[in-house]
């Protein structure tokens, strides 16, 4: 081991210091016997062997079969794209339960049904305390983080607040005041 | 015999002869006799959870192949340990892999369920966790952990990511900018196009075929801020519709797993800002 690294210590620096010497002794001249064989002629062989298939066809094969790479159930959940999630089916809820009880509401004389501000009080009051409070917290969070999160989109397009510390603690900050926020609307 | 004399010389030199620096290269295998002298250090044994997908079985679904490393024998980046088993436990793992200094963007993957590139991705220390190495997400499977970027490249040419420019300067030199024109380019230029925040993106996991993604719109922006380049107005045209920048939903996890520490968000979101002042 010691002796070969010696020999190759001493192969690099003689081919450092006395380059033509090495090159002399490692030069392959021509003999005439190899001329007259036409072995002096360098022949190359490919690598590997020609196909006659094409080979953009295998690609095309190959794509037809390639599976998608695993996304949503193996990013590692984050601040950015769960909050972005929430906010989306928030503004979902929000708008989806609106849209139900305005249509409910155009459709009640026609159906019969007492939608009106009077009954819903009435309904409301009949119910317990902490159905109450339960009912009220899961209407004023979406609520409540949509509309603080919305600020936060309005304040991005203006070009600022988008480094990744400012975006972490915006976004935490949002779902700590939104989930107090909900809370004290929830026991008003 | 020239071989003889110089080494005889070498002996005779005044220097010293054996420098380990000049014999010992390292790999991504830590040198196994350099570091047997040390029998205090127990063996960090970690597991690694790898993406399998072979096109030749396409009827055989993906899976997970677990290998065993002993970290005290593995360099300290991902990168080292993919080598490292791909070398000395299983050579039909494909991944890319070229300058392992993070200025190729080859071995972009997904890493512990974040984007980054595994030459800049330090191997977890604690041992009782698995690591999982996927491919990029959303994309199509080559092999293993390659992905296929074909329609990601195609997106960027469509962009004309080169300087389109009409006039000479007066004097025939170069288009030469002010230090605070060429200021505004700092933080763009500088990405490698690993499609980390591309396949980073929600909305580009759903909208990839007209979407053009953080990466894309980076670039878009890189060119449409330089103030040598003409062709403003056609690009900002060519952006003018409801797919190719307004998927952009402000999710950030372009900017959160940049592995260059660029921020994809802010160009876009200057781009937004380009669009509606005209």
């Amino acid at each position: 081991m010691l002796s070969q690294k010696v020999a190759q210590q001493s192969l690099r620096r003689l081919a450092v210091q006395q380059p033509y010497a090495l090159r002399w002794s490692l030069m392959n001249s021509a003999s005439p016997a190899a001329v007259a064989l036409g072995r002096n002629i360098q022949t190359r062989h490919a690598a590997s062997s020609t196909n006659s298939s094409d080979p953009t066809k295998l690609l095309e094969k190959q794509r037809l079969n390639r599976p998608v790479s695993p996304h949503l159930t193996i990013y590692r959940p984050q601040i950015t794209w769960i909050g972005s999630s929430i906010h989306r089916v928030t503004g979902l809820m929000l708008s989806g339960s609106l849209y139900l009880y305005a249509t409910a509401y155009l459709a009640s004389p026609v159906l019969g049904w007492d939608l009106g501000s009077a009954s819903a009080v009435a309904a409301f009051a009949a119910l317990p305390v902490v159905a109450k409070v339960a009912l009220k917290a899961t209407l004023a969070l979406p609520f409540t983080y949509h509309c603080m999160n919305g600020v936060r989109h309005l304040i991005w397009d203006l070009g600022t607040g988008l480094t990744n510390p400012q975006v972490i603690k915006s976004g935490w900050t949002v779902v700590g005041l939104s989930t107090i926020s909900a809370l004290l609307l929830a026991f008003l | 015999m020239a071989a003889l004399r110089t080494t005889s010389r070498l002996f005779a030199s005044s220097k010293p002869l054996f420098r380990p620096a000049v014999f010992a290269r390292s790999y991504a295998t830590v040198d196994a006799v350099s570091q047997e002298p040390n029998p205090s250090e127990t063996p960090k044994i970690k597991t690694f959870q790898v993406y399998r997908w072979n096109p030749d079985q396409p009827t055989e679904k993906p899976k997970m192949q677990s290998y065993t490393l002993d970290l005290n024998k593995t360099g300290p980046m991902m990168l080292d340990a993919l080598i490292r088993i791909k070398n000395e436990m299983d050579p039909t793992l494909t991944f890319r892999r070229s300058c392992r200094e993070g200025i190729c963007g080859s071995c972009a993957m997904n890493i512990d369920g974040v984007n980054t590139l595994a030459c800049l991705c330090r191997i977890p220390t604690d041992t009782a966790k698995e690591s999982r190495i996927y491919p990029l997400p959303h994309t199509y499977v080559v092999k293993d952990l390659v992905p296929d970027l074909t329609y990601f490249y195609k997106q960027y040419k469509s962009i004309k990511p080169y300087l389109q420019r009409e006039t000479k300067t007066e004097d025939g030199l170069e288009y030469r900018q002010s230090p605070e024109e060429r200021k505004k380019l700092d933080g763009l230029y500088e990405c490698i196009l690993c499609a980390c925040c591309s396949t980073s993106c929600p909305s580009y996991w759903w909208n990839s075929e007209e979407y053009l993604g953080p990466a894309i719109l980076l670039q878009s922006y890189r060119w449409l801020a330089d103030s040598r380049d003409e062709k403003t107005a056609e690009r900002k045209a060519a952006l003018d519709n409801s797919m190719s920048v307004y998927r952009c939903h402000t999710i950030l996890n372009c900017s959160r797993t940049c592995p260059k520490g660029l921020n994809p968000a802010r160009a876009i979101a200057e781009i937004k800002k380009m669009m509606a002042s005209h």
